[in-house]
C-alpha cells in the first residue's frame, strides 16, 4: 500500500498538481478582473438574502457590473476586519453596510474613501440625515438601509395604543416593559432627552447627560427584561408576557401580518430612526463601480422596491418616491424622528457605557 | 508492571503532541489575551499596543467587585447544588441493573446535545406566566392564578444546574461504579444504617472525586453568560455577560481582556486553594 502511494505521489507530481490547481483557482479572478465587478458587504441573514434576491441581479442587468455579496457580521467586528485588511492594502469588500457609529469610528483612521456626490443623480433628494460627512465636509457614507425602533404593545393587554414614550415611565406599567440592554442600541438617552428635556441637544453637556441618566433611572422598576437578543423579547411580546417595550417597526409589522396581537406605535415624540451607510474602503480600487452602485440604490424606484420588498425606510424625500400612502405608512411616519446622537458613542463611549451598566445592573 | 524513568529524548515523544496542542490552543491565545489587556484603548475605534494599567484600574471598583463576587457565588452555588443532587443520584444509579444504567446514561448524554440557547428558552417558557408550569398548579388547584417565575435568581440557578447536571453525573459515574462494594457491606455488617453508611463511608472514600467534580462544575458555571441574561434580571448578570458587552458591543478589547484575565486568575486561585486545603486534610 505504501509503495503504491510512493509511486503515484512523487514530489514532482504533487508540485505539478498544486500548480495546476492554483492555476484553475486563479482563473476566475483573472476573468473577473476583465469584467466589471464589485464586492458588497451586507448584514448576513435577512438583509443578504433580500439583497441577493431583489437588488443585485437587477443591478447587474442594468449596469453590467457583477456583484459578489459578502455576509458581514453586525456590530463592530466588520469595522475591525476592514481596518486591519486596509492596513495590508486589502478590501474584503469594496462597499459595506456600516452602522453610523462604526462609520464615525472609521472616519478617525480615514478608512472611507470620500465619495464624489456629483455622480449621484438623486443626491439632492437624499434626506440630510442619510449623508454621513467627515468633519471637513467630505462625504464618507450614503444611507443604505434605515429602520425604526418604536413603542410596541400587546393589543390584548393594552386596548388603546400608547401615544407617548412617557408611557415607559408610567407607574401603572410596573414590571411590564422590555427594553434593549445597551445605551448604544436602545438609544433611550435620546428618547429621555426628546420626551422630557426638549430635544437631544440636551445631551451636549455632561450635566445634561447626568440629568437624562437620572430620569432614565426612574424607568428601572417598570422593566422586566433588558434584552440583547431580539427573539427573547419578540416571543414575550406576542404572548403578552411582557406587553410593552421598544422594538423594531418592520419586524413588528411581520408579526402583525402573521396574526399576532401586537402593534407598533410612532409616539408623538417620534420613533427612533437608526440606519446604516454605504461606505467605500480606502483599499478598494473599484471606485467607479461603487459610485454606480450607490447611484443605482439611491433612485426613487429602487428605494420603493426596498421599502416594498425588504421593508426598509426610504432614504429619499417623500415627494420623489413612488410609494402609495399606505406603503409609506408601513415603513415610515411623518412624525419628526428621534435621530440617535451617534457622536456620543464615539466621543464619550466608555463613560456612557460605564454609567449605563451601573444604572441597570446596580 | 514497573515503570522506568524516561532516559532519552525519544522517551518523551508521547508528550510532544499534547504539549503542542496545549501551546497552540491554550498558551498562545491566553498570552495574546494577557498582552491585549495591557494595550491602550482608543475610544474612537481600536487599540494600540502599549503597556498601561488603565484597564485593570477601571476594573478595580466596587461595582465590578460586586459583579465578580456575584459570579463566583453563583458558580459555587451551582457546583454545590449539582454535586448534592448528582452524587446520591449517581450512587443509586450504579446499584441498578446494567440495562437501566445504560438507558439513564443515554438519556443524560442526549441532554448534553441541547445548547445553552435551547435550555434557556425552554426554561423561560416553563417559568412564564402565560404558558408555564404555574398554569398546571392552577389546574390542579394548588394556586389561584398563574404567576411568572422569572426573571429571578431561582430561575437562573435552576437553568444553570440543569445545564451542568449531566456533566456532573458523567464525571461522578466512573468513580462510583468502581467503588468497592465490600466497603459498604462491612459498614452494614458493623451496624450502620444505609444512610449513615453512605455519608460515613461512601462519601469520604470518594472525597477527591467530589472535590474534582465541584471544581469542574464551578469552572463550567463561571463561563455561563446566556442563561443569566435569559432567566435573570440585570443584577443577576455574571462577569461573563459584561465581558461580552465590552468585547462585542463596545469593541473595547483591552478592557474585556483585562476582565477575563482577572476572572481566570481569581478562579485559578480558588481552585488552587481548594486543592491545597484538600491536600492538607489528607495529610492529617
Amino acid at each position: 500500500m505504501n509503495r503504491l502511494i510512493g509511486k503515484s505521489l512523487t514530489r514532482r507530481g504533487v508540485l505539478g498538481a498544486g500548480l495546476a490547481i492554483s492555476g484553475v483557482l486563479a482563473m476566475p479572478s483573472i476573468l473577473r478582473a476583465q469584467d466589471k465587478s464589485l464586492k458588497v458587504g451586507v448584514y448576513g441573514g435577512y438583509f443578504k438574502k433580500s439583497f441577493d434576491e431583489h437588488v443585485f441581479p437587477d443591478f447587474t442587468k442594468a449596469t453590467g457590473i457583477a456583484v459578489e455579496s459578502v455576509a458581514e457580521p453586525t456590530g463592530e467586528a466588520w469595522l475591525v476586519q476592514l481596518e486591519q485588511a486596509a492596513k495590508a492594502g486589502q478590501a474584503p469588500a469594496d462597499l459595506s453596510m456600516m452602522s453610523q457609529t462604526s462609520t464615525l469610528k472609521g472616519q478617525s483612521t480615514e478608512l472611507w474613501t470620500p465619495l464624489d456626490t456629483s455622480k449621484f443623480k438623486h443626491y439632492g433628494d437624499l434626506l440630510p440625515r442619510f449623508i454621513n460627512k467627515y468633519p471637513d465636509g467630505r462625504v464618507a457614507g450614503i444611507g443604505a438601509v434605515a429602520w425604526w425602533i418604536t413603542l410596541v404593545s400587546n393589543t390584548d393587554v393594552y386596548k388603546d395604543a400608547p401615544t407617548s414614550w412617557a408611557a415607559l415611565w408610567d407607574k401603572a406599567n410596573e414590571d411590564k416593559l422590555g427594553l434593549l440592554a445597551l445605551a448604544s442600541n436602545s438609544f433611550l438617552l435620546e428618547v429621555t432627552a426628546k420626551t422630557f428635556m426638549g430635544g437631544t441637544n440636551a445631551l451636549d453637556t455632561e450635566e445634561g447627560l447626568n440629568k437624562a441618566f437620572e430620569k432614565l433611572a426612574e424607568v428601572k422598576p417598570n422593566v422586566r427584561l433588558w434584552y440583547r437578543d431580539e427573539a427573547q423579547f419578540e416571543q414575550a411580546l406576542k404572548s403578552g408576557e411582557i406587553p410593552m417595550g421598544q422594538y423594531y417597526h418592520d419586524v413588528t409589522g411581520l408579526a402583525i401580518a402573521d396574526g399576532f396581537h401586537v402593534r407598533s406605535t410612532f409616539p408623538k415624540e417620534g420613533g427612533i430612526q437608526d440606519s446604516g451607510n454605504w461606505v467605500l474602503s480606502r483599499a478598494s480600487t473599484k471606485v467607479d463601480e461603487a459610485h454606480a452602485f450607490i447611484d443605482y440604490m439611491s433612485q426613487p424606484s429602487m428605494q420603493g422596491v426596498m421599502s416594498r420588498k425588504v421593508g426598509t425606510t426610504p432614504t429619499l424625500k417623500k415627494e420623489v418616491l413612488d410609494l402609495k400612502p399606505e406603503e409609506f405608512a408601513a415603513v415610515s411616519s411623518d412624525i419628526d424622528p428621534i435621530i440617535p446622537r451617534y457622536d456620543l458613542y464615539t466621543s464619550k463611549a466608555d463613560w456612557i457605557n460605564q454609567k449605563w451598566t451601573e444604572l441597570i445592573v446596580g | 508492571m514497573r515503570r522506568e524513568a524516561p532516559k532519552s529524548v525519544a522517551d518523551y515523544t508521547p508528550l510532544f503532541f499534547p504539549a503542542l496542542m496545549l501551546i497552540v490552543f491554550f498558551v498562545v491565545p491566553f498570552s495574546t489575551m494577557i498582552a491585549v489587556s495591557f494595550f491602550k484603548r482608543n475610544p474612537s475605534g481600536f487599540y494600540t499596543p502599549d503597556f498601561v494599567f488603565d484597564n485593570y484600574a477601571r476594573f478595580l471598583s466596587v461595582f465590578f467587585g460586586g459583579v465578580l463576587g456575584f459570579s463566583l457565588m453563583l458558580a459555587v452555588l451551582v457546583a454545590v447544588c449539582c454535586v448534592c443532587i448528582a452524587f446520591p443520584f449517581t450512587y443509586l444509579l450504579t446499584r441498578r441493573p446494567r440495562r437501566v444504567q445504560t438507558l439513564w446514561l443515554v438519556g443524560l448524554l442526549s441532554v448534553l446535545s441541547l445548547s445553552e440557547v435551547i435550555i434557556g428558552f425552554a426554561w423561560s417558557t416553563l417559568f412564564s406566566r402565560t404558558a408555564g408550569i404555574t398554569n398546571l398548579f392552577v389546574a390542579i388547584g394548588l394556586m389561584d392564578k398563574p404567576v411568572a417565575l422569572l426573571p429571578t435568581f431561582g430561575a437562573v440557578l435552576t437553568g444553570m444546574v440543569y445545564q451542568a447536571l449531566p456533566y456532573t453525573i458523567l464525571v461522578l459515574y466512573p468513580a462510583l461504579v468502581r467503588l468497592d462494594p465490600t466497603l459498604l457491606e462491612a459498614a452494614r455488617t458493623l451496624g450502620a444504617s444505609p444512610i449513615r453508611a453512605f455519608f460515613n463511608v461512601v462519601a469520604p472514600a470518594l472525597r477527591n472525586t467530589i472535590v474534582a467534580t465541584l471544581i469542574m462544575v464551578f469552572v463550567f458555571a463561571l463561563g455561563s453568560y446566556l442563561l443569566p441574561q435569559i432567566l435573570g434580571r440585570p443584577q443577576h448578570w455574571t462577569l461573563s455577560v459584561l465581558i461580552t458587552d465590552q468585547a462585542i458591543y463596545q469593541s473595547n478589547m483591552p478592557f474585556a481582556a483585562a476582565m477575563a484575565v482577572f476572572l481566570v486568575l481569581i478562579s485559578l486561585a480558588l481552585v488552587g486553594l481548594t486543592l491545597l486545603v484538600g491536600r492538607r486534610e489528607n495529610a492529617l
